[in-house]
């Protein structure tokens, strides 16, 4: 068998690979869960059902779909670059905190324009979210530090600055306005007004979603049609080209962590503005549910194309909706992320054939076969 | 009060324990990384390790024969989790980097070692076997330096000859300088008949049941039992990725660098302990800033020359691309 690198790519080939690698993913997992004592069968039914085809369940889908596909789309935008942007999950928390900030501000204003508090809300999270993401770009522009372990190391931070601000301080975000509240740590409750609204009846699409939707197609803009993204592009393909040709690498680094913390951060708002109402700083609320992470698969399998990325996260958020919706014996939690992990493994070992033609060379006629389909 | 209760004598002791795993982790992936393999996938084989060495003493009889076993099966645990790793970036030449995460998530909190602790029901089991101090020779009691280096685990004291073991095996043996060879310039290794292939594999999943071990150390040792999600072992296995870094790529730095993280990590439990009054998140949040701390010292302050990172890191090699 030999390897031979592809010249140019079938296009076919680029959507036909990722399907066929979530094929082999889902025959893996089927092997898994046989040998658990799960029926494969009935799983992927139950799956089917509680994710995306039961009563209600694609409006809970899309909750789940939410954060994720704002993950998704930072981490895409991030390594597209090479610039392995792991922070999305610190930068989503930061996001949350300043969202959460400027609506209390407003509400102790009595601002009742929800529209404002969208915008507001989306600013003030878009702004903290980029600085939490300038901190390891600013150290890779200027000292080369690793951003992987950086941009990690602060979603740690994040998560403890989020605990300390509703569990160990009296800040701001902490509800200290009744007995219970002083004696169980909570955030405060934000103005009614800054509820986002929904959309649509037999699925509720909240407002995040389309927000994010959004987002996909101002990225898609920025990286095929401006001169932002062939700059980008040429950075992550030769760093070298890129210097000689006068491209300021350093600023280059800097947008793109911004902007990637930005994405993220926005995700935050939403989570503020479309669901909890409230910063939950406990390890079980907001830092439990690992949106930066589960974003490095939604960003990896949607091959860091920002419309991908929604189909994706919509699939991923069906995933995990239906594992919270299933959890219990037949269906023990960590499950979604064994699923998560092999989908990706399928996905990254697929991309194999997206760059190389596999021949089988006979022993004396050197006749190809099997080429391409996974 | 004798002067073994002191503070820095209490926390410094903490630091070898909490340290420990840190330090074989971090030989690990230094293994893998001088064959040119980054796996970012420590976090993750950690926690699988530590949920099946724990599973292991729930299962076998007998006491010292079981936490040996143990350690064993978690390293083997951790091997088979590295060559998943290794299948894909060498064989199929996949980025690196997405690997070593899919790794971590496939197998980490949310993945692999949660599926593993609520089918067996790890997490409501008590602990039944743990490694206790070991007091060498009686020489546990000495002022000082007793409770730090002679009152410690077998884990503490294996720990340091695979130090040992690992430095004279890089730096003084024929096969040492083949793997420095492979993850410094594969394709003149390969001319010198060096197998590339064979080398990253090898070193790549060793690396990984060096992290099984880390995993144990948590669950076997330093707070013995099963927790679910990440909380057992924190951000571990992310550190010590960092630590290789530190360690410029040497057995013997890492060794520093472990004790050093193993005293910051420590550190909030021993203050605790003693009822001081510091808010426990910024405490908590200190080994995670000192990591960036020093990487920033490190990439800067040595920028001009080679940090030591072999120079084939993270690039897959092809003969025929060469």
């Amino acid at each position: 068998m030999k390897l031979e690198r592809r010249l140019t790519q079938p296009r076919w080939l680029s959507v036909a690979v990722p399907v066929g690698s979530l094929i082999v993913a889902f025959a893996i997992m089927g092997v898994v869960l046989a040998l658990t004592g799960h029926s494969p069968g009935d799983t992927y039914r139950k799956i089917l059902e509680a994710g995306f085809t039961g009563n209600g369940a694609m409006s809970a889908t899309l909750i789940s779909a939410t954060p994720i596909l704002f993950t998704g789309l930072a981490a895409a935008a991030a390594f597209r670059m090479q610039l392995f942007n792991i922070g999305a999950e610190g930068q989503l928390y930061l996001g949350a905190v300043g969202a959460s900030w400027i609506a209390l501000q407003l509400g102790d204003r009595d601002a009742t324009s929800t529209p404002l508090f969208v915008v507001a809300m989306c600013a003030a999270a878009a702004v903290l979210g980029a600085l939490w993401a300038l901190i390891p770009g600013v150290l890779r522009a200027f000292a080369r530090t690793n951003e992987i372990i950086t941009s990690l190391m602060l979603n740690y931070v994040a998560g403890l600055l989020l605990t300390y601000l509703i569990f160990d301080s009296s800040s701001y975000w902490r509800d200290t306005s009744t007995l219970q509240a002083r004696a169980f740590p909570q955030g405060k409750p934000m103005p009614e007004a800054s509820n986002w609204s929904t959309f649509g009846t037999s699925v509720v699409v909240p407002l995040g979603f389309l927000i994010g939707i959004l987002t996909a197609f101002v990225l898609w803009v920025l990286y095929t049609r401006m001169r932002f993204g062939f700059e980008v592009g040429v950075i992550a393909d030769s760093p070298r080209a890129a210097r000689y040709a006068g491209m300021r690498t350093r600023r280059k680094i800097l947008s793109v962590m911004a902007l990637s913390g930005a994405i993220a951060g926005i995700g935050g708002a939403s989570q503020i503005g479309d669901f909890t109402h409230t910063l939950d700083g406990s390890p079980t609320g907001l830092q439990a549910a690992a949106f930066g992470y589960t974003g490095i698969v939604v960003a990896a399998l949607a091959r860091y194309n920002p419309f991908a990325v929604c189909l994706v996260a919509v699939l991923i958020g069906g995933l995990q909706n239906a594992g919270y919706t299933l959890q219990g014996p037949d269906f023990p939690s960590g499950l979604v992320g064994v699923m998560q992990g092999i989908i990706l493994f399928c996905a990254l070992g697929g991309e194999l054939l997206l760059r190389y033609r596999v021949r089988i060379a006979r022993v004396r006629a050197g006749k190809p076969v099997a080429e391409g389909a996974t | 009060m004798s002067v073994n209760d002191s503070l820095l004598v209490i926390v410094l002791a903490q630091a070898v324990l909490y340290g420990t795993p840190l330090l074989y982790a971090a030989l690990g992936e230094l293994l893998a990384e001088r064959s040119g393999v980054l796996n970012l996938g420590v976090q993750g084989m950690m926690l699988f390790g530590a949920a099946v060495g724990f599973w292991v003493t729930q299962r076998v009889d007998g006491s010292g024969a079981v936490l040996f076993l143990a350690v064993v099966v978690s390293a083997l645990a951790g091997g088979t989790l590295a060559a998943i790793h290794a299948f894909l970036v060498i064989t199929l030449r996949a980025n690196q980097i997405v690997s070593g995460l899919a790794l971590t998530i496939f197998a980490g909190g949310l993945g692999l070692s949660a599926y593993l602790g609520t089918e067996l029901g790890l997490a409501e089991l008590p602990a039944i076997h743990q490694f206790s101090e070991l007091d060498v020779l009686g020489l546990g009691d000495l002022p000082v330096v007793g409770p730090i280096l002679f009152d410690q685990s077998a884990l503490v004291y294996a720990s340091w000859a695979l130090t040992l073991l690992v430095a004279l095996y890089l730096g003084r043996t024929r096969w040492g300088l083949n793997v420095r060879a492979v993850g410094e310039a594969p394709a003149s290794a390969d001319a010198m008949g060096v197998n590339v292939t064979l080398y990253r594999y090898v070193h790549v999943v060793v690396g990984g049941a060096f992290s099984g071990v880390a995993g144990a150390c948590y669950s076997l040792s330093i707070t013995p039992g099963w927790t679910a999600g990440d909380t057992l072992v924190g951000g571990a296995g992310w550190i010590a990725i960092a630590l290789v870094i530190f360690a410029f790529w040497r057995a013997d730095l890492c060794l520093v660098g472990a004790y050093l993280f193993g005293a910051l990590s420590a550190l909030p439990f021993a203050l605790q302990a003693r009822e001081v009054d510091v808010t426990p998140e910024f405490l908590y949040a200190l080994p995670y800033v000192m990591t960036i701390i020093v990487l920033v010292l490190v990439s800067t302050g040595l920028s001009r020359r080679r940090l030591g990172a072999p120079a084939a890191l993270g690039v897959p090699y092809v003969r025929e691309e060469r």
